[in-house]
């Protein structure tokens, strides 16, 4: 079992620009065929200001952005035994190509199930642009298998 | 597309995933920046007791939201949930669904409540969860 000591745990702010490129590729591995979610052009056309961050993305956002502090780490965590559980995002303003992104990722809640068999992780990321808005909070159960 | 035009149990228009192949998983890996080694590399998926390496939740999540910006423009998505309930194999499709299962007004605003699932064309349900929209 993880110890719960760890809900509280705040990550120091960490930042990330929103490329068009990773855009594009980010469209391509997932199969989407709307182009503006990977032709600047097109966004521009459909009155978007540049390409948007479809509605995952600021969950990659949060995968990609530099930073030293690795809560599976820190938790003892193995990434080899982590599921993905739950996800939840609330959007506040939208993302676009261009823009950059300051997230501070809270541990909100542990627990277990099945006696400790599986341990749950929740995290909540919040997100800024750099104009200091709120664009969003994402929400991540995780799972841990043990033993 | 109007609140006034939905009725509870309306159903968005299927979105079914090209087969999930080896390579997707590669190519998501990068343009996600997940790099967890279970999705790509099936000696580690191996020691730690898979049989093979699974697609991302994240990917099929990233399915779920091609199936709703096909329906309504992204900005009108206010809030949205899902829960991965079983592994998505490789070779998979994932055909995606939605319907309308409340309306109601919140922050000035007409809302509708969809369900929405994500299933393989191998019959495994993945993904459940619930999305909220605001329309005019």
């Amino acid at each position: 079992m993880l110890d719960k000591s760890f809900i509280g745990l705040t990550t120091k702010p960490r930042s990330v620009d929103v490329e068009k490129g990773q855009l594009a590729f980010f469209a391509q591995a997932t199969g989407e065929t709307n182009p503006i979610y990977f032709d600047d052009a097109a966004a521009k056309a459909a009155g978007y200001p540049a390409i948007p961050a479809p509605p995952t993305f600021l969950f990659c956002l949060g995968t990609m952005a530099p930073g030293d502090e690795n809560i599976m780490g820190k938790l003892g965590v193995d990434i080899g035994r982590v599921l993905h559980g739950e996800q939840q995002f609330t959007y506040a303003k939208p993302i676009y190509a261009g823009d950059t992104i300051t997230m501070t990722t809270k541990i909100t809640d542990i627990y277990d199930k099945k006696g400790g068999a599986l341990d749950f992780i929740v995290q909540d990321t919040e997100a800024q642009n750099q104009k200091g808005e709120s664009v969003g909070v994402a929400r991540t159960v995780i799972v841990v298998r043990n033993g | 597309m109007n609140y006034a035009d939905i009725k509870l149990g309306d159903t968005l228009p299927e979105h079914v995933s090209a087969p999930i192949s080896r390579h997707t998983l590669a190519l998501y890996c990068g343009a996600s920046g997940d790099h967890n080694p279970m999705h790509v590399d099936i000696d580690f998926a191996k020691k730690f007791g898979m049989s093979d390496v699974f697609a991302h939740g994240m990917l099929s999540m990233a399915f779920l939201a091609q199936l709703l910006t096909k329906w309504v423009p992204q900005q009108q998505l206010r809030h949205w949930a899902v829960r991965f309930t079983s592994i998505t194999p490789v070779h998979a499709k994932v055909i995606c669904t939605g319907k309308v299962i409340e309306k109601f007004e919140a922050d000035g605003e007409k809302r509708l409540r969809l369900e929405i699932n994500a299933v393989t064309d191998g019959g495994i349900h993945t993904l459940a969860g619930d999305a909220v929209i605001a329309l005019p």
